[in-house]
């Protein structure tokens, strides 16, 4: 056995202190987002701030219980825990509550606690625990298979709850698998696709074909060195560009930025390759020939295959209300138009009452909070309103407050100093964490951390960006933040673990 | 490949991911200033406070305008939410086509500013609609006044309030949508003192726009000032009695104060109640107003240019004597050869002249005016004398627009030298040309007030104010200087007093044309008929007098169109007018009189 003084001896103080920050942060950001007049103090358990102050001293008794634990039980048990914690994602299908229309919490008494929080560190032990087996290699394709399942598993078990945003928090894992050897390309057309659906969601289908064009032709004559080829299907590209869009719109900025964008993309990945010029020519082709065919299939996929309310919050993000409001008024008149068959016009109906409600959810649903949730961190300004001082908070102009738009009482409360300082400290953080798992003598400890880091990053890219209109609203807890015991507690373990594992480090054995 | 390299594309992607929110909170948080703006409009509302409009009373402290309690329900778009139109129309009695109409108006007006969807509930459904109100967020209920009327008369005077319309807000920024301005009249011309300052209370509402507060602490709020209250030179009753007499007539009477050119009284006729332009009623009975064929919304006083007939000889007769062409005791014959005149003894004087309104000696005096032989050509002659005429006719305050307060008084027309050129061509025209002018017939036009006013300058002996009603303006030291203002027409006072004597004679001297005109014996009434040729139809009835003679208190101009003599219709009107005036009553002797006229 160990005295205090060992425990506490090797520990990453940064992490911790940071962890603290953090934590603080969100405890009195809950009190500014709910504060009661009637219940001003803000340890008063009946209220959320108290609660919170009680999930967080319950939260630093794990975190030393962790740390007062041996490093091995990690190690030997991950594979136990994973199956305890699927088992637990299988319970709550059969025995669990409904909340906000997903099935993922046992309630016992008034005590609520949801199992796909701790299915995240299992589920980053688990991957941690099999890619450190001797001889091991993501390049194997059986490796990489077991891999996708050990976090398929938790994340199909999560979807069938019905809670698509702890689901998408499994596509991080990317980042882990990445540094363990999954190529890069994986990583980097992934990437490329959201870009491209993106874009073609705001600009269309042809403009992004024409851009897409423009930038294979650049590539493609500069990779085989003939300037005058270059030249030439550039003059003759520009004076098709231009004569279709002078009869449509002007090529603007963007026009300009995303081609180019693109373009350096695309030169990057070839010139990367350094491909013969037989291979160029094909894979050039053939990436221009996916990519308009990915460029139509998203039309496709966005009208067809999507749910109007997965539509909306997509075109909530695009801030497209004029578009749809165009639409609608167009089917309108067609509608009204004479001469229409019975069916037709029944359809038509039906396509009017679906823009319909998305005009509604985009004004008084998820368009509205991110409007408000905008206006809220756009209103703190440089400083922000004060502590407590925040109207958008106050007067409940945004929607879970306390939970996943808490950092809109930050934004307005605190301003851009406020934020600034917010995402500084979760950038310091996950660099630490980088920095912590590459000091790793273990392979498990180092897929730990990079698994830590990106579930933690995964949270703070949709949480806050879906607050700044850069995301799709989807409900996800900012770590160490949001109120909520559950997510608090599995993010605590899920941190802790690590510096567990960093402080006994030195008695690795390479 | 080194794998461990890949931690730098781990960290890049971090980094990058860190600086991109940034850089979208600095644009957001720093750069961007619509979002405190949209921050500010979620929370503060601002709640205008309306202020009274001002009273107006007349020269005795009587009410003549008052504001009653209305109701508008108010709406802000942006703020409405999914409503059952069903049920709200029905607690608003309207058709749902009304309601979407209403509602699109509205929205085309402002999304987020407040704008008058209902205008005027009655207390009743006032009540009822209050209780129901909290189902349908975005609409609220703001109290507002209107203009009542309680002595159902001086509509002319008084004028009417109606909604701002888009252009008068585009000009003037004090306005907003479903505001009430003066339109016409007394409202219009003292709109800036009459509808005071708006206050506003701005409150913190929350999310379901509960208030919450008031915003910081009311120290951006401002009280509404009620407005001015006007004192009027009205004399209400004398001009209710005025719109008695001239009922069922067309024309007007025009009183004033000589010696400070207070108007007593201003009736035009027909008239109408000024409450059938009170709120929404306008709508209904605006059009029936403009489309009557007598047209009363036209403010004859005004606005009707007349020919003045025989009361301008009063003018040709200072105009003679002071050119000196002739004497108090110029005679000539009666001569009908030249221009028609009755049956009467050739006047040997210029009183004598007056009283029996000789046309032929007008035809003479004007013809000495004109030509004096100051140069051989009868035309050049002419051309000279008119320009000195009609320079001096317009000291009387003919032929401009008399400053008065009320909007839209017209200037009326006394022809000039240029306009004769014009006309006939340069050296084309004489005396002979125009000798209508004489007999206050021809190009001439007059509105009632200036003859009214030649009533008062006379009075004066010779100078007047420009007639106005305001008499005082609360808590505002006196009246507009231009009220102040001496207006002398340059004339000798012994000769306006030798036409005085013949206006003595008008009303009191065998052979006088306007003997009904007398009161009664202690006070001296002095008058001058007109019979205005008439091209369409019969006379016009003229008559202006003053009274009393010596110290006159009032000074009146009665004109009856198509009535025939001046002496049968306007001299017993106007008698009657200064009687109630003066003593208030009419006396048993004179009540024959007004039952003829009533």
């Amino acid at each position: 056995m160990r005295n205090y003084k060992s425990i506490f001896a090797n520990v990453d103080w940064v992490i911790i202190i940071l962890y603290l920050l953090l934590v603080f942060i969100g405890w009195i950001n809950i009190y500014a987002a709910v504060y009661n007049e009637e219940h001003h103090s803000i340890f008063d358990i009946s209220q959320r701030y108290g609660k919170q102050l009680l999930w967080i001293v319950l939260a630093l008794i794990l975190a030393f219980i962790i740390l007062l634990m041996e490093s091995q039980f990690f190690t030997s048990f991950a594979f136990p825990i994973y199956g305890v914690v699927i088992f637990s994602l299988l319970a709550v299908l059969l025995f669990g509550v409904k909340i906000n229309g997903a099935t993922s919490w046992f309630q016992i008494g008034s005590f609520k606690i949801q199992p796909s929080e701790f299915a995240k560190f299992a589920t980053v032990l688990a991957l941690s625990k099999y890619l450190s087996i001797l001889n091991i290699n993501m390049k194997d394709i059986k490796t990489k298979l077991m891999a996708v399942l050990i976090i398929g598993l938790p994340a199909a078990l999560i979807l069938l709850q019905n809670d698509t945003g702890s689901t998408l928090v499994y596509a991080a894992f990317i980042f882990v698998l990445y540094r363990e050897g999954l190529s890069g390309n994986i990583l980097l057309f992934g990437i490329l696709a959201i870009l491209v659906f993106v874009l073609t969601l705001i600009f269309g289908p042809i403009n992004i074909i024409i851009i897409a064009s423009f930038s294979f032709i650049l590539f493609y004559t500069i990779i085989k060195y003939n300037l005058k080829a270059t030249v030439i299907s550039l003059a003759v590209f520009s004076i098709f560009t231009y004569l279709f869009y002078s009869y449509d719109m002007k090529p603007n900025v963007i026009y300009y930025g995303i081609g180019g964008a693109l373009l350096l993309l695309s030169i990057y990945l070839f010139v990367k390759k350094e491909m013969k010029d037989k291979s160029t020519h094909f894979l050039g082709v053939l990436i221009f020939v996916v990519t308009c065919f990915f460029i139509f299939s998203i039309d496709f996929t966005f009208n067809k295959v999507l749910k109007e309310h997965q539509r909306t919050r997509i075109t909530v993000l695009l801030g497209e209300e004029d578009k749809l409001v165009e639409q609608i008024e167009k089917l309108k008149i067609e509608r009204d138009a004479e001469g229409i068959s019975k069916e037709d016009k029944q359809q038509l109906r039906d396509d009017i009452g679906a823009k319909k409600y998305s005009l509604r959810e985009l004004r008084q649903g998820n368009g509205w909070n991110i409007k408000q949730s905008l206006i809220a961190i756009g209103s703190g300004g440089v400083t922000g309103k004060g502590f407590l001082e925040g109207t958008q908070t106050k007067f409940n102009f945004v929607p879970e407050q306390s939970t996943d738009f808490i950092f809109c009482t930050i934004g307005e409360e605190w301003g851009f100093m406020g934020t600034f300082v917010l995402v500084s400290i979760y950038i310091a953080l996950f660099l630490r964490i980088l920095f912590i798992a590459e000091r790793q003598r273990s392979i498990f400890s180092r897929v730990y951390g990079y698994g830590v880091a990106a579930i933690l990053f995964f949270h703070f890219l949709i949480n806050i960006g879906m607050t700044i209109g850069l995301a799709p609203v989807i409900g996800i807890p900012l770590p160490f933040i949001s109120y909520g015991g559950s997510s608090l507690w599995s993010f605590t373990i899920l941190l802790f673990i690590l510096v567990k594992l960093d402080s006994e480090r030195l008695l690795v054995l390479r | 490949m080194n794998l461990s390299s890949r931690k730098f594309i781990v960290g890049i992607i971090f980094l990058v991911i860190g600086l991109i929110f940034i850089i979208r909170l600095f644009n957001v948080q720093v750069l961007n200033e619509k979002y405190k703006l949209d921050s500010e409009s979620n929370v503060v509302r601002k709640i205008v406070q309306y202020p009274a409009r001002g009273l107006i009373y007349d020269r005795n402290g009587e009410l003549l305008v008052y504001n009653e309690a209305a109701y508008d329900l108010m709406v802000i778009p942006k703020q409405v939410k999914e409503v059952d139109t069903n049920a709200f129309c029905k607690l608003l009695e309207i058709e749902k086509e009304e309601f979407r109409e209403k509602f699109k108006k509205a929205k085309d007006y402002s999304r987020y500013k407040p704008s008058t969807f209902l205008k005027e509930i009655s207390s009743i459904s006032y009540a009822n609609i209050q209780e129901q109100l909290f189902k349908y967020p975005g609409f609220y209920v703001q109290t507002r006044t209107l203009r009542k009327y309680p002595r159902n008369s001086a509509a002319h005077i008084l004028g009417y309030i109606g909604e701002v319309n888009q252009s008068t807000i585009e000009s003037k920024p004090y306005y907003r949508s479903g505001d009430y301005i003066g339109k016409s009249g007394l409202e219009y011309s003292y709109e800036e003192l009459l509808r005071g300052t708006r206050g506003v209370e701005r409150i913190l509402v929350d999310v379901h726009n509960r208030k919450k507060g008031s915003y910081k602490g009311g120290a951006e709020d401002t009280m509404a000032v009620t407005g001015t209250i006007l004192y009027t030179t009205l004399d209400i009753v004398l001009q209710e009695y005025g719109e008695l007499l001239m009922k069922n007539k067309k024309g007007s009477i025009v009183a004033i104060e000589p010696k400070t050119g207070e108007i007593l009284s201003l009736i035009s006729a027909p008239n109408y109640d000024p409450n059938m332009l009170v709120g929404r009623a306008v709508k209904k009975n605006y059009p029936i107003l403009s489309k009557d064929t007598l047209n009363p919304l036209f403010n004859r006083a005004l606005m009707a240019k007349y020919p003045p007939g025989s009361i301008f000889k009063t003018v040709q007769a200072m105009i003679g004597l002071q050119a000196g062409v002739i004497s108090e005791n110029t005679s000539f014959a009666c001569n009908k050869s030249y221009v028609g005149c009755h049956n009467h003894p050739s006047a040997g004087s210029v009183a004598a002249s007056v009283k029996m309104s000789c046309n032929p000696y007008y035809y003479n005096v004007f013809r000495r005016i004109l030509q004096q032989k100051r140069v051989k050509s009868i035309f050049k002659d002419s051309e000279l004398g008119l320009a000195i005429w009609s320079k001096q006719v317009k000291k009387f305050g003919f032929g401009q627009r008399l400053e008065t307060d009320l909007p839209s008084i017209k200037s009326g027309y006394v022809p000039d030298v240029p306009f004769y050129n014009k006309w006939y061509g340069e050296g084309r025209w004489a005396f002979s040309t125009i000798y209508s002018l004489s007999i206050g017939q021809g190009e001439l036009g007059v509105i009632p007030l200036q003859m009214a006013n030649l009533s008062a300058t006379i009075a004066n002996r010779g100078y007047y104010y420009v007639p106005h009603f305001v008499k005082t303006i609360d808590k505002v030291d006196g009246i507009p200087e231009k009220f102040k203002e001496k207006h002398s027409i340059d004339i000798d006072r012994k000769y306006i007093d030798i036409v005085i004597d013949g206006m003595y004679g008008v009303v009191y001297e065998p052979g006088g044309t306007a003997r009904r005109a007398r009161i009664h014996d202690s006070i001296v009434v002095c008058g001058k008929t007109g019979t205005a040729q008439n091209p369409h139809g019969e006379d016009h009835s003229v008559f202006i007098a003053f009274a009393p003679k010596d110290n006159p208190q009032i000074a009146i101009a009665v004109y009856v169109e198509n009535a025939g003599g001046g002496g049968r219709w306007a001299a017993p009107i106007a008698s009657l007018m200064m009687e109630k005036y003066l003593t208030d009553s009419i006396a048993t002797r004179n009540k024959p009189k007004e039952k003829i006229i009533v």
